[in-house]
């Protein structure tokens, strides 16, 4: 198969479980808060071409597609947002607390910049006990106006730790633009490299370009030159939280979502292939194995029993 | 340190400290001024130079980031032990400690575990003022998945210190600093691989209980030998952690006396003294002889002039004061006088040999 392929099959993946997601959320069984990854799959998909299931990620809020370009379980994501004991956290965490650990995607956290230094201490760890292995932390914008950025990045850089930040620059923190958060020509890249990593910054919506980029700073990284951050600039198809599309609310400009939407991961990867003479059947097929994959997830959580309220008091200290 | 035929708490902190780095080849412990030449008031004094800066090193000025690096370490597998100099500044982290390590273990089902002990010292005295001196003890408690240890004796603290570092849950370990120079002879210094006490009687008596923690501990010792001249005996019980479940010595010690008084070296309202008076009052309710008291600090943030401090925290005269007034009992004037009368350093300081400036 070749490398576009692949990556097409895994964007396209992403993208139909989140519409299957977004599809069946207003049935109001899935009941948590939820941040779709449709728009940004490509940034996931050519960052996790470059990872092993050793390397570890930490996540956000918006994890869905890390989680599954990292291999997490696409079974046990879905049964977490019904909230059932098969679920990846038994229905202790939703949507937004995200956990597989035979996958390396150690978790997502729900608090902007929080989950960043976790993976530096997840780096600490690895380079104390000689791991042959990385970290990867997986942010927004928003999250480089966190003090928990600065002070993640800064020791980072001190120690050199094996550790990858990719930030997701998709514009929008919720409703608030760049222009209400930074000021006029900050580079995110420009500042990641006053702190002392290796950064440059990508289109984020061609996945071949994440890939290939993300490919030479991991290569630095594990040969312990340090850490690295790479800006990949993308956009978000749907609300900041939900299913639904909300540009009826005018928050951002008609123009600029129409440039993102021509160039839509999914459409980019497609018409691509579709030049290089990828059949209709060929297209069909691919979305079959899909939706089959996607429909199976969704019995197999709806069938899988809800936890038991008895054990709510399980785990609160370690045994 | 080890001939010596005596020890002190901040020689204890700093023994358990080594202790659990030669039992635990993966821990690591830092913070800031960690491995500087004060070594954090002596109580991390050679762990830089025994492990090497991979394992003990000083820190970047970054309470919150530095806080989850050591979550992230701990939940990657390596033990971790934090030290903060004073508790207020720790208040930067609370977002590490409140949303992730504290609920990570239940969060995430039980499938991952925060081995991580943060060490806050609280200062007192020589105008360490409203930011330098603040005993939130309650916050953490209050916080399900946080152990909350706080210590008051040198002949327990190694082995509390070592049993929370090795502990698999997120452990707060709070530290008075007036305690840091507290003598004991080194032959009482039990095993520290011994599961500690989490309440300790100190002493019996019939008449009345004290309850108290941290450095309160030694003031109730002082104001129950004042107590025992003037013909009431008591109980200390000091509860050294903050755990409801690990209670039932007080209990006990209530349902026998009848009449108790809680010591808090925090605010009194919504304090550690609150919760255990609630919980006395519910579990005790039909032995009790007279309302329980509670005795912390007033609610208003500790002034910096020595002028305004006078009053601000009480001392062992303030409990025998308080125990004697609710039993209705006077204190005979040629005694009341002798009150105190040991003390001839100013109220600022913990002893001769404190000299300031934290």
């Amino acid at each position: 198969m070749s490398a576009l392929l692949k990556y097409y099959q895994q964007v396209l993946r992403i993208r139909r479980i989140e519409e299957a997601i977004a599809a069946r959320y207003s049935e109001q069984q899935m009941r948590c808060p939820t941040h779709l990854s449709i728009g940004q799959e490509a940034v996931a998909v050519g960052i996790s071409a470059n990872l092993t299931t050793a390397d570890k990620v930490y996540s956000s809020h918006r994890a869905h597609a890390h989680y599954l370009a990292k291999g997490g379980s696409l079974e046990r994501l879905i049964a977490e947002l019904y909230g059932k004991e098969t679920g990846c956290t038994g229905g202790r965490g939703g949507s937004m607390h995200l956990s597989d650990l035979a996958a390396g995607f150690v978790a997502s956290t729900a608090i902007v910049g929080n989950s960043i230094p976790l993976a530096v201490g997840n780096a600490l760890h690895q380079q104390v006990q000689c791991l042959n292995e990385m970290s990867v932390s997986y942010f927004g914008e928003g999250a480089t106006e966190e003090g928990a950025f600065y002070e993640s990045a800064n020791f980072a850089a001190l120690r050199k730790l094996p550790v990858l930040f990719v930030c997701e620059n998709n514009r929008y923190s919720v409703y608030s633009p760049m222009s209400v958060r930074q000021p006029p020509n900050r580079s995110i890249v420009e500042l990641a490299k006053a702190i002392g990593l290796n950064a440059v910054d990508v289109d984020g919506n061609d996945v071949e370009q994440v890939a290939s980029v993300s490919a030479q700073l991991i290569d630095g990284i594990r040969a312990g030159n340090g850490p690295a951050l790479i800006e990949c600039h993308t956009y978000r198809h749907r609300e900041h939280c939900g299913p639904n599309f909300d540009d009826d609310l005018g928050y951002r400009p008609e123009e600029e979502v129409q440039h993102w939407l021509s160039r839509d991961p999914v459409k980019v990867l497609a018409d691509a292939l579709s030049a290089q003479g990828l059949s209709q059947a060929e297209f069909e097929d691919l979305e079959n194995q899909v939706q089959r994959e996607i429909e199976y997830a969704f019995d197999s959580a709806l069938a899988a029993p809800f936890p038991d309220p008895a054990n709510n008091g399980q785990y609160v200290y370690a045994e | 340190m080890q001939n010596k035929a005596m020890t002190t708490f901040a020689e204890q902190v700093n023994r358990a400290q080594h202790e659990a780095m030669k039992a635990d080849p993966g821990m690591l412990v830092f913070g800031l001024g960690l491995t500087d030449p004060k070594g954090i008031f002596g109580t991390t004094s050679g762990l830089g130079e025994a492990f090497g800066e991979q394992r003990a090193f000083d820190m970047p000025t970054a309470e919150n980031g530095m806080t989850g690096i050591a979550v992230g370490a701990a939940l990657a597998g390596s033990r971790v032990l934090m030290t903060h100099q004073r508790l207020d500044f720790f208040l930067l982290a609370m977002d590490q400690l409140v949303n992730n390590a504290a609920k990570w273990h239940y969060m995430f089902n039980g499938q991952m575990k925060v081995p991580l002990t943060i060490r806050l010292i609280i200062g007192r005295g020589w105008g360490q003022g409203p930011t330098h001196a603040q005993n939130l003890q309650s916050w953490f408690a209050h916080i399900p998945g946080l152990k909350v240890i706080v210590p008051s004796t040198t002949d327990a603290v190694a082995n509390q210190l070592y049993s929370a570092i090795m502990d698999d849950s997120p452990v707060i370990f709070i530290e008075h600093r007036w305690l840091h120079q507290q003598q004991c002879e080194q032959a009482r210094i039990g095993d520290i691989t011994a599961k500690p006490q989490s309440v300790r009687i100190h002493r019996t008596g019939t008449d009345f209980t004290i309850v108290a923690n941290s450095y309160m501990v030694l003031e109730a010792l002082v104001a129950a030998k004042q107590l025992s001249a003037l013909g009431v005996e008591t109980d200390v019980v000091e509860t050294s952690e903050l755990e409801p479940a690990t209670w039932q010595p007080v209990y006990d010690s209530v349902s026998k006396t009848g009449r108790v008084i809680i010591c808090d070296s925090a605010h009194t309202s919504f304090s550690v003294a609150s919760e255990i008076m609630c919980s006395v009052t519910e579990k005790c309710f039909g032995s009790l002889k007279q309302v329980p008291i509670r005795m912390g600090l007033p609610d208003y943030p500790e002034p910096t002039s020595i002028a305004l401090t006078k009053h601000f925290y009480p001392t062992a005269d303030s409990i025998t004061k308080m125990v004697m007034s609710s039993l209705q009992r006077e204190i005979p004037k040629s005694v009341y006088q002798n009150i105190g009368n040991d003390r001839t350093r100013p109220h600022d300081v913990p002893g001769e040999w404190f000299k300031g400036p934290f």
